[in-house]
């Protein structure tokens, strides 16, 4: 069996500082930043990292929007057109008192929408196995991961600005992530 | 996350600030101790790692022996029908509907702590948002199992809710305050579920690491969706997290306002309030702080978690009680303001009654707890004592159950027509029940804390790190001020 190529470079840093120093120096120098993983979201990296801001919100729009629709057009459905009830001598159509369930309705749906959205855009599921390349991240480490494309991918200066940014551990990895 | 730091420019004139011309106040600490990282993991996660203490025991024997009489009480009670409780014409709703909202309004500090407070960025929910939530869905469902039980057929359950039938179709009637309890408690439910395990996922990666045992290691695994911790999910986890919140939060003020429309939109006299909505949420909050407190100084004792839930903490929790509990004050003034001002015989009778009549023991203990106790909270003395916080707590969860009990019974056992007056006597099934449904309660929180991280670790971890942090970049100028 052929060996595998190592696809991945992958640094680990005990603290903070070290990874944000590490993340622009690589930036700095063009690298591509394929992930990092932290055990907790740091706040200003994501700039560093040139991550764009989520679309999910307008899931949550959508979704609450659609859900809104359909509660409102349900109760006019039920209430006024399919068997109006006469309850006390309201007036079929009590638009108002239709307010408190299209409310509940929009966020039911629009909330679990956008977590549902969440899980399928970062492909998370139950029982998706965990990357042994990545020990310790849900702990105390933080690593840094590039990708290694092909032999234009210069891993000795990549290797050399790490280390001068205080990093612990680098190491060419095989694997997926 | 915005800084707590408070710079002030030129804060002394008498005494010269250091090189940047700024002091800068160190912002509260949240954790006490070691903030590393591997020590924040090994202490938040030792309770589930260890074999439960003695007194986790004790209380478990406690708590699933209340719960087995549930189970009894409510098997009896489905064979017998509604009339094993002490229900009479007069008084059609009791310990049931009484029931039913404590535990609703119990709920709703976990979501203040977890969606209200996330947007309003203090750090202090950090420590104890988990369990606050653990706490909400527990007390939802305990709260979700009156209304079932109270119908005098609950094999016909799903009838609450809107499907076609082969009933005409006869659709449920969305005018009611009743229905619009069926989809506000669902949906809260539900939120409250979603946002609670949403939450936990990263800490489930955290233990599914840690664990060697085979069989655990699988359920961590199933349960952590394949978590790794990448900041592209981070990034998005975050907003989804904001987004849920900012839903979360009319939820919390919609739910209780709906339930206390289950009154309100009726005629009787003491229900029939314009005030009760916003009466009700204060209310909630203010009982669920209470018995949020009564849990975190029981499992903080027990467990040992004390540089987490700092004496900070419960000083804060006391504040919020104390200010919910001065709201709900304002509400039992305005009520009888309203029903002398109002003018209307009935309304006026009700509060008399209310003040004087045969349930006057249940009305004083009432202000007791709710009124007098939050007051005792101005003293700093006692916001430092686990001990008066943890009887303060109890007395604010007696009080505000029988605040239920107060306006429901009370209300219906002398409305309108004298013929129509009587009263209610509890049964053994009555408090029973009462009893079973706390006894599912700790039960359920008891074995979460044992078996779930009941402290998020991801959050508390971001939080000590910006502490640490914030503490290096002000110390230096904390010291150059003190020398000049």
């Amino acid at each position: 069996m052929p060996p595998v190529p190592k696809n991945f470079l992958v640094a680990t840093f005990l603290d903070q500082n070290s990874l944000l120093q590490a993340v622009r120096a690589v930036r700095d120098r063009g690298f591509r930043i394929f992930d990092v993983y932290a055990p907790y979201p740091i706040h200003n990296l994501d700039g560093e990292m040139g991550i764009r801001r989520t679309r999910l919100p307008w899931v949550t729009l959508g979704a609450g929007g659609a859900a809104l629709i359909f509660a409102l057009l349900m109760q006019f459905y039920t209430a006024i057109w399919d068997w109006p009830l006469n309850v006390g001598g309201k007036p079929a159509n009590s638009t108002l008192a239709f307010v408190p369930i299209t409310f509940e309705l929009t966020v039911l749906i629009g909330g679990l929408s956008t977590v549902a959205a969440l899980f399928l855009r970062a492909r998370l599921f139950p029982g998706k196995r965990e990357s042994p390349m990545l020990h310790g991240v849900t702990d105390n480490t933080f690593a840094l991961v590039l990708r290694i494309r092909d032999d234009s991918f210069d891993a000795h200066l990549a290797r050399l600005l790490l280390e001068q940014s205080g990093v612990t551990g680098v190491e060419e990895k095989a694997g997926e992530l | 996350m915005s800084s707590t730091t408070i710079a002030t420019p030129n804060a002394t004139s008498n005494a010269p600030t250091g090189r940047t011309g700024t002091i800068i106040l160190p912002p509260p600490a949240w954790v006490d101790g070691d903030t590393s990282l591997q020590q924040i993991t090994n202490d938040i996660v030792r309770p589930m790692e260890a074999r439960p203490g003695k007194g986790w025991w004790i209380c478990f024997s406690l708590a699933f022996a209340a719960f087995l009489n549930l189970g009894g009480m409510v098997t009896y009670l489905i064979a017998n029908g509604i009339g094993v409780w002490g229900l009479n014409n007069s008084v059609g709703w009791a310990f049931d509907i009484t029931n039913f909202v404590f535990w609703i309004g119990i709920g709703h500090a976990g979501t203040l702590i977890s969606a209200i407070l996330l947007l309003f960025r203090q750090q202090w929910r950090t420590s104890i948002n988990r369990s606050a939530e653990a706490m909400t869905i527990f007390a939802v469902m305990c709260a979700g199992l009156f209304p079932a039980i109270h119908m005098g057929r609950p094999w016909d359950i799903f009838f609450m809710f809107p499907y076609p039938n082969q009933r005409g179709p006869l659709w449920v009637n969305f005018r009611s305050p009743l229905v619009w309890d069926v989809f506000a408690i669902t949906t809260y439910l539900t939120i409250s579920l979603a946002f609670w395990y949403l939450g936990m996922i990263p800490d489930l990666a955290t233990m599914r690491d840690r664990v060697t045992n085979r069989i655990r290691k699988f359920v961590f695994r199933v349960l952590s969706f394949g978590w790794n911790g990448s900041q592209r999910t981070w990034a998005r986890y975050e907003v989804v997290s904001l987004v849920l919140a900012g839903l979360a939060t009319p939820l919390v003020l919609s739910v209780h306002s709906i339930v206390s429309m289950d009154f309100a939109t009726s005629l009787v006299p003491g229900w029939h309030t314009t005030i009760f909505p916003p009466y009700f949420v204060a209310g909630a909050i203010y009982s669920g702080f209470g018995m949020v407190l009564t849990l975190l100084i029981l499992t903080r004792q027990t467990m040992h978690l004390e540089r987490f839930i700092t004496m900070r903490h419960l000083n804060m929790m006391a504040k919020v009680t104390m200010l919910t509990g001065m709201i709900v004050s304002y509400a039992y003034l305005t009520e009888f303001f309203g029903a002398w001002y109002g003018g209307n015989l009935y309304e006026r009778y009700h509060f008399i009654n209310r003040a004087t009549g045969p349930y006057a023991w249940c009305f004083y203990l009432m202000v007791l707890c709710n009124v007098i106790t939050p007051q005792v909270l101005w003293s700093k003395r006692i916001r430092g004592s686990v001990a008066a916080l943890f009887v303060v707590s109890i007395l604010v969860n007696i009080g505000m159950w029988f605040e239920r009990f107060v306006i429901i019974v009370v209300s219906l056992h002398r409305a309108f027509l004298p013929s129509g007056w009587g009263m209610f006597y509890p049964t053994l099934i009555d408090v029973g029940v009462l009893v079973g449904a706390f006894g599912m309660f700790f039960t359920f929180f008891l074995l979460f804390i044992r078996f779930l991280p009941m402290i998020a670790i991801w959050e508390i971890k971001g939080v000590a790190q910006q502490q640490a942090h914030t503490l290096a970049v002000s110390a230096p100028d904390q010291t150059s001020a003190a020398r000049a």
